[in-house]
């Protein structure tokens, strides 16, 4: 049986082994860190070791890691609990952002689906009361990568917060909390390899973070609940291994640019949603025109390759990308989009085996809309 | 020394925490290997597979208390889920209603949601309890008023073990109109309990309290009569709204397999849980005097104890039972040795509240483990009193008959 061919890393990406192995022990060493006793303090030091190593991955102080149950809860923590009476968010935030803030206002992105910060300066000066910022460091259905630091500095300039989403930019491209200049910055751990269930967010020291989790006082009293020990241990194991194997990642452009080469010869008429700017190694949105995103995906999956439409959350209702109206797609196009993201365990092969199976759809459909027999 | 070869510590701290029973274990590990897909992926086999085995999970969890698995949200842990149901019914409904019914002995992160609660307006009402851990189904009754929202009562006390009278009080509330959520995070897999029985309306699970992992748990929301909630965590709108984030499909599908073992071994495994209990007691009381039992010992879940010694300085106690993992407290407050909030509710007083442990033993525990934990413990007792300037108690201790009991 040929391997099943996995190129959706930004809805979830496998475990490593590595992981595994870690947890499955963890698992069975079992206290909890806030019991004083042999157990109790083995957790303790687990969690406060991983505490250290999350840091180092964003460029974070360790005192300011908070581990949450993942990016969701993090996103929420950071908009919730800096308590801002304005918050101002990118129009291409994750819904954990925009659903966290009632009342958000919101500053566009341009067509290579960077944002534009000259409309968030406006927004800071409209109004001198104190906001919170929200920009993500890499879109998740598009990886184009956005100008943070050059945002914090304009946030910091208005007096204002800024909080980053890194969740689908930690492990796959650096990411250093001081250098951004930013206060908050979230980030989860199944998107790098580790497991689903745990993240964090990093806190810069003058900020105070009011807890959404209220209880044993756990976290420093920003995030209550007995910690998730074996789902951390993985986390410092993921992070190790993104850490390290950045430079490989990066690699992973090569595949992503056979891919859109090869996709832009079966059809010069696909859209590759923010080629022009800068992007994540492993993100390629692009559309089979005229075929909806539903079939495209569907077809795929039937022979073997799994890939997504968008974000992977909810309902599973079909609806056209948010992201890529924003970029200013219409509904047709956007309609049409496939998201293609690739990680750690990813080969040249599956690129091949996707556009096999995308070049045939494409043929079929193409064949059956001038009213010829499927080659 | 007894002679047979434990693994020291001997772990008695069930209630903290548990660990995870390899059989749970082993349901979970395919989930974060070859079935790592993200359950709210719709496109594509890999996330089918997950849903799949997530939804097979909620089964399992509706089916320990009597549920739809409709009725069964996710979360991250029971600390999650309890603030869930307090501050997502109160935030929901206090236009309409504004005041809550709770008791002083809940547990921590039960009290923290109140206390926001009233930070957001609402009127919080604590019941007290008796001496016995228990409260008086009279107070709540008249606690309850027209505009009272919700009442929110532990089902199993977390550090003396006493079970409440849930059935009553699920039958007032809902004769009042009032929805009642119970924290069940110590009573899942070890009581019987059943929502539709038992009339609750809400209900709080957690994993790694039932041989589960730890980093989930459940709340129960009822669907008939509905029970609507302002969510804690929003964003993609996965668990039908209510809890936003992707679920972790491994801890899912351990939680639910924790369930179906406690489900099914429950009724056998109270019983030699609660002769092992009764063993620890008779062992502990038969050869020191000066003991006392904090809350009743019925009704109380099986595996659970908890002592104050008389005339034992508290810090001491604790740290001289090295061989033992046991608590002084619950877990989360136990960084410094202080009278419990649930030990003074009760009137015990503040020596004896310092100077007590809480024993959890639970499914690994062996008639060796508490064998050595009294011996463990009435020498280092003995020790203590020895050195005590209130010696009359530590005479007592010292007769020929228990030293003989204890060189056994």
């Amino acid at each position: 049986m040929t391997r099943a061919v996995y190129l959706d890393y930004n809805a979830t990406a496998p475990v490593r082994p590595a992981v595994i192995k870690a947890m499955a022990e963890a698992l069975e060493e079992f206290g909890n860190p806030s019991s004083v006793h042999r157990f109790g303090r083995l957790a303790r030091r687990a969690v406060e070791e991983v505490r250290e190593r999350v840091a180092a991955l964003v460029g974070a102080r360790s005192a300011g890691v908070v581990f949450t149950s993942g990016g969701t809860e993090a996103n929420n923590l950071a908009v919730m609990g800096t308590k801002r009476e304005r918050v101002i968010v990118s129009a291409i935030e994750h819904d954990s952002i925009i659903a966290a803030a009632h009342d958000c206002e919101i500053f566009p992105a341009g067509p290579d689906g960077v944002v534009e910060l000259a409309a968030l300066e406006d927004l800071l000066a409209r109004d001198p009361r104190p906001a919170l910022v929200c920009l993500m460091l890499a879109n998740n259905e598009t990886g184009v990568i956005q100008p943070v630091a050059a945002a914090a500095e304009i946030a910091h300039a208005h007096g204002a917060l800024i909080h980053c989403d890194a969740v689908q930019a930690a492990g796959k491209v650096p990411v250093n909390m001081e250098e951004l200049g930013v206060d908050l910055l979230s980030v989860s751990a199944h998107k790098l390899g580790g497991p689903k269930g745990i993240g964090a967010l990093a806190v810069a020291d003058q900020v105070t973070l009011s807890p959404t989790l209220r209880g044993g006082g756990q976290e420093r009293g920003r995030r209550a609940g007995t910690e998730n020990v074996a789902g951390i241990v993985g986390f410092g194991v993921a992070t190790d291994l993104a850490g390290h194997d950045l430079e490989r990642f990066a690699g992973l452009v090569r595949l992503r640019d056979r891919l859109e080469k090869r996709l832009r010869e079966l059809t010069l008429e696909t859209t590759v949603f923010g080629a022009t700017a800068p992007r994540l190694p492993n993100t390629s949105c692009c559309t089979m025109p005229g075929v909806p995103s539903e079939t495209q995906i569907m077809a795929l999956d039937l022979a073997g390759v799994a890939v997504s439409a968008g974000a992977a959350c909810s309902s599973g209702k079909v609806e056209s990308s948010r992201v890529l109206r924003a970029m200013g797609a219409d509904e047709e196009i956007a309609g049409c989009a496939l998201r293609v993201s690739l990680g750690w365990n990813s080969r040249e092969e599956d690129i091949d085996r996707l556009v096999a199976a995308w070049g045939e759809l494409y043929a079929s459909k193409r064949a059956g809309a001038l009213g010829l027999p499927a080659a | 020394m007894t002679g047979s070869k434990q693994k020291l510590p001997i772990y008695l701290d069930y209630q903290a925490t548990t660990p995870v029973d390899r059989r749970v274990l082993d349901t979970m590990l395919p989930y974060f290997a070859e079935k790592f897909g993200n359950p709210h992926s719709r496109s594509h086999a890999h996330g089918w597979e997950a849903e799949d085995a997530v939804e097979h999970a909620r089964g399992q969890v509706a089916h320990i208390i009597g549920a739809d698995l409709k009725e069964i949200i996710f979360t991250s842990g029971a600390t999650e889920s309890n603030n869930m149901a307090i501050l997502g019914a109160g935030r929901f409904y206090k236009e309409r209603k504004d005041h809550v019914i709770t008791c002083v002995t809940e547990h921590k992160c039960v009290l923290e949601s109140f206390r926001q609660l009233e930070q957001e307006g609402l009127e919080v009402t604590y019941l007290p309890v008796e001496k016995s851990g228990l409260i008086r189904l009279e107070d709540l009754e008249k606690a309850i008023a027209d505009r009272t929202l919700l009442v929110s009562i532990m089902a199993v006390n977390n550090e003396i073990g006493v079970i409440q009278p849930i059935q009553e009080i699920g039958a007032i509330c809902r004769r009042r109109g009032v929805f009642f959520h119970t924290d069940a995070a110590q009573a899942v897999g070890k009581i019987p309990l059943d929502v539709n029985d038992m009339n609750i309306d809400l209900l709080s699970i957690s994993g790694h309290k039932i041989y589960g992992p730890k980093g989930v748990g459940v709340l129960y929301v009822r669907r008939k009569p509905r029970v609507r909630l302002k969510p804690l965590l929003s964003g993609g709108g996965q668990e039908r709204g209510l809890r936003s984030g992707t679920l972790p499909t491994p801890l899912c599908v351990g939680l639910g397999k924790a369930c179906e073992i406690s489900e099914q071994e429950m009724k056998a495994e109270s019983e030699r849980l609660r002769s092992l209990r009764d063993r620890l007691l008779k062992g502990i009381t038969e050869q020191l005097p000066g003991i006392h039992l904090n809350g009743d010992l019925e009704p109380r879940v099986a595996g659970n104890l908890n002592l104050s010694f008389g005339h034992v300085d508290g810090d001491a106690l604790l740290a001289g039972l090295k061989n033992l993992s046991v608590s002084s407290g619950s877990a989360c407050t136990s960084v410094s040795v202080e009278s419990s909030y649930v030990l003074q509710a009760l009137g015990v007083p503040e020596d004896l509240g310092r100077a007590s442990l809480r024993f959890g033993i639970g499914r690994f525990t062996t008639e060796e483990d508490i064998d050595f934990a009294i011996h463990e413990i009435v020498a280092h007792v003995r020790g203590l009193r020895k050195e005590s300037p209130l010696l009359e108690v530590a005479r007592k201790g010292a007769d020929p008959k228990s030293m003989k009991r204890a060189a056994r």
